[in-house]
């Protein structure tokens, strides 16, 4: 090991076909790690590709990219590339965003409306194939008003909109000219952002150095390397030899650093929820008795502290029990006697086996789960034991995406989702029954039209008590008729060198890795020393 | 030679059209949905109309063999197209990693033939000794052992036990440069691996070769006239000894790149496994088929290396009669 000093330093661009990847002249060496202005992350995935275009950083904390907004700490949305919040006129319908002055790209251009147009175009296009291109289906039309000011125009009041524009801002001037699918801007992006990528080794480890024209300042870390490392073990292994600095880890790996004096664990809190969804189409599972039977006899406590080792919390519904937006009231006890109550009076008797019954038909349906994902396995194994208790039989299998897809409007299926940054995001294509069975929005084929207005009044409404109001009715409505047994939210656990001052972490949504854990703000981080 | 590797040209050009063919039917046959790959985890929250859009973008439905024939016409035309999967064409996708994959292979194969060579002539000297019972044993043992679980082992031993060399990747992980001597370090444990799964056939078959050697009547009437047994082993018994290890290099190619793979895998090794193993589940067309070519092409270049070198070799042998 040998260690070298850190010398700044232009970052070579890697020609395309080459064999050897490029790379800034800088340090190398696991000792150069020791020091706080650089950071080696363990992660489990890689991304498919760096460019926004097809959805990279949608979600923000992208590092290589900024959006016209941001998220702190607290999830509260702040200006970025924008200078100020944006300005909403005509009921709700027209955001107009005043970019900030003297930012730039990366390669010296300074940003323009256009860049902010170009990204938010091609990101609509038909041909572009963006996963994520229906969570702006809002936008109507996108132009530049001169140099500095994007407006939006959208098809229908929107009040979540705004959270919409973190998505990161691409150049123009890179990236217009190529095939946004299969262009080089996916693997060599330049942005405004805090760092800039200084190499990328294929399933192996991405590299970036800090971006010192950054407009919100030179990031004190310089460098940061995301390595690839797939198994949880191996992850953990690397880390204990020193070759990593931090890593996202499962809850039972990330425990044995507890007694480790210079690693700190962090526990981000989420709105990943895993549920099992209850097709309305079948007779057991969209009968409202069984539901709530269900979602009485569930010992939700018990999974979060079998389960998840205790990294987790009960989950009453969709949104998470420390969102602001969350219904106090739902939380509720399990009650067996309850559920037997309820399924009494609907009629579902008991027989002979254990097993209730209602004109002959028994209280049966089957759960599936994704082969391979524990977790999920564990969730749907402690659902049939609990649904038992109560009478009804759960008969759990696993199987592939390609085999349950087509079974979801008859089956349960153990599903987790969970988006950020409004409860609209994740509320209305989980319950909105306009998109019952639309791909795998509203798997449940859930269909209240209590909740569907209480939907539309929450996304158009401008009012945030109206909107407030609507979200509570419908987590309220959920407790009448659970449509999904909501489990648990599971926590994210991470595991990094305590050699930086006051680390944070965010609510993270379903995803995380690369732009979750601590490293959200890696370009804030501040040395302990 | 050259009319030989004329005709065996000649002859790949049938057989490669057939194996892009058969990827392209199998691939289409496969139950796996090209789209949910293409996608990821965002499939699963994806809505219907995202859904039908990339299937139209990606061109999924249409007939494979028509897929087949365009992705021929261009490939022959130099265009190999667009991975999917990759998002970048697949040109860049294969030159980007193909040349680790191949310094993987190289180092692990000359390692193999050399340490099964001086294996098996040891072996070969005393046939029935304690050291040729150890090493038939040794072969034997490590022909049954599958290649990921050799290498979970060497991962153990060598880099959490004893810490004396990395775990993974191409270059220690808070480097970002690609220098010769952490290249070197890092590709120890892999090839090394990669080799250990490929020496029992080399092993066995020199030793079965030179011990044969040593029975045949040039070797006795060396031994006869007083040559040194240095010079009888080397000069007379290993040149016919290691003529049926020619053959073997030519049949090995083939389970030499499926161990890549999973070593590859074990080892974070920025190689083409990933990206065959990504290109298969996600029924990724033209990078398969530019795989699959690639393979086979291997294949056939190690038959024809095989019996060239056969041919020179042995002089019982006439190549224009191959």
């Amino acid at each position: 090991m040998t260690t070298r000093r850190i010398r700044g330093a232009a970052a070579a661009v890697a020609m395309a076909g080459a064999v050897a990847a490029c790379s800034a002249p800088g340090s190398g060496g696991a000792d150069g790690a020791a020091s706080a202005d650089s950071v080696v992350i363990g992660v489990p995935t890689e991304p498919d590709t760096l460019s926004p275009l097809l959805g990279y950083g949608k979600d923000g904390n992208s590092k290589i990219f900024d959006g016209l907004l941001a998220r702190d700490a607290g999830m509260e949305l702040k200006p970025a590339l924008a200078k100020a919040l944006p300005e909403i006129t005509d009921g709700g319908r027209t955001y107009t965003y005043t970019l900030r002055d003297g930012v730039r790209f990366s390669d010296g251009e300074p940003l323009t409306a256009d860049d902010v147009v170009f990204t938010y175009r091609t990101v609509l296009d038909d041909k572009t194939n963006n996963t994520a291109k229906s969570e702006l289906a809002a936008v109507e039309e996108v132009r530049a008003d001169g140099d500095d000011k994007v407006v939006f125009t959208l098809a229908h009041p929107y009040a979540a909109f705004a959270a919409r524009t973190v998505l990161p801002v691409v150049p123009e001037h890179v990236a217009g000219g190529q095939d946004p699918n299969t262009g080089s801007f996916n693997t060599r992006p330049v942005g405004t952002g805090p760092y800039v990528l200084t190499g990328w080794s294929k399933g192996e480890k991405l590299t970036f150095k800090a971006n010192p024209d950054y407009w919100g300042g030179e990031p004190k870390v310089k460098k940061l390397t995301m390595a690839i490392i797939a198994d949880d073990d191996v992850r953990a292994t690397r880390l204990r030899s020193g070759d990593l600095d931090g890593a996202t880890l499962p809850p039972n790996l990330a425990a044995t650093f507890k007694g480790d004096d210079d690693k700190k664990t962090y526990r981000a809190t989420s709105y990943d929820f895993r549920a099992v969804t209850l097709p309305t189409g079948n007779p057991v599972a969209g009968d409202t008795a069984i539901r709530r039977a269900l979602d009485l006899a569930v010992d939700r406590r018990a999974m979060v502290d079998k389960i998840l080792d205790g990294a987790g919390r009960p989950a009453y519904g969709p949104l998470p029990v420390d969102d602001p937006w969350f219904a106090k009231d739902v939380e509720r006890p399990r009650d067996l006697t309850e559920a037997g109550r309820i399924l009494d009076e609907a009629g579902w008797k008991s027989g002979k086996d254990g097993i209730r019954a209602k004109d002959g038909r028994p209280a049966r349906f089957t759960l599936y789960y994704p082969s391979g994902d524990k977790v999920r396995q564990d969730h749907a194994l402690a659902y049939a034991s609990d649904a038992k208790k109560a009478g009804i039989d759960v008969r759990v299998e696993s199987a592939t995406w390609e085999v349950i897809e087509p079974r979801m409007n008859h089956d349960a299926v153990l599903a987790g989702f969970g988006s950020t940054g409004d409860p609209d995001f994740g509320l209305y294509t989980l319950l909105h029954s306009s998109l019952a069975g639309d791909g795998f929005n509203n798997m449940a084929r859930y269909d209240n039209p209590a909740v569907d207005e209480a939907l539309d009044t929450g996304r158009r409404s401008q009012d945030t008590q109206a909107r407030e109001a609507a979200y509570d009715d419908i987590q309220r409505e959920l407790v009448k008729n659970p449509g999904y047994t909501f489990l648990t939210h599971i926590d994210h656990m991470y595991v990094l060198a305590d050699r930086w001052k006051d680390l944070t972490t965010q609510t993270e949504p379903h995803e995380h890795g690369f732009a979750s854990g601590p490293w959200w703000n890696v370009e804030d981080w501040r040395p302990r020393t | 030679m050259a009319r030989l590797t004329a005709r065996r040209a000649l002859f790949a050009v049938p057989v490669l059209l057939v194996v892009t063919f058969g990827v392209f039917a199998v691939a289409a046959a496969s139950p796996f949905d090209p789209v949910k790959a293409y996608a990821g985890t965002a499939a699963l929250g994806a809505d219907q109309e995202t859904l039908d859009r990339l299937r139209e973008n990606l061109g999924v439905d249409r007939p494979f063999t028509a897929r087949w024939w365009d992705w021929l016409t261009s490939a022959l035309g130099g265009d190999l197209g667009q991975s999917a999967v990759m998002r970048q064409p697949v040109a860049e996708v294969i030159g980007e990693r193909l040349f680790w994959s191949a310094l993987l292979c190289a180092a692990a194969f000359a390692a193999a033939v050399l340490l099964g060579t001086v294996l098996g002539v040891l072996a070969a000297r005393r046939p029935g000794s304690l050291l040729d019972r150890a090493v038939t044993s040794l072969a034997y043992t490590l022909e049954a052992a599958p290649v990921f679980w050799t290498a979970l082992l060497a991962v153990w031993l060598f880099a959490l036990q004893l810490d004396v060399l990395p775990a993974g990747g191409l270059t220690d992980t808070g480097s970002d440069q690609v220098t010769f001597g952490q290249v070197t370090s890092h590709l120890i444990l892999p090839a090394g691996v990669l080799a250990v799964s490929q020496l029992p056939w080399f092993t066995l078959y020199v030793r079965q070769g030179v011990g044969d050697a040593l029975a045949e009547d040039p070797v006795r009437g060396a031994r006869a006239r007083g040559l040194s047994e240095r010079t009888v082993l080397l000069g007379h018994a290993l040149r016919s000894g290691l003529l049926p290890v020619l053959t073997l290099i030519g049949s090995r190619v083939p389970e030499l790149i499926t161990g890549a793979l999973l070593v590859e895998t074990v080892f974070s090794w920025p190689g083409i496994a990933a990206a065959t193993v990504e290109a298969a589940t996600s029924v990724d067309f033209p990078l398969l088929a530019a795989l699959a070519t690639l393979a086979t092409a291997a294949v056939l270049a190690g038959n024809l290396l095989a019996d060239l070198l056969y041919g020179l070799a042995d002089p019982r042998v006439k190549l224009n009669e191959m």
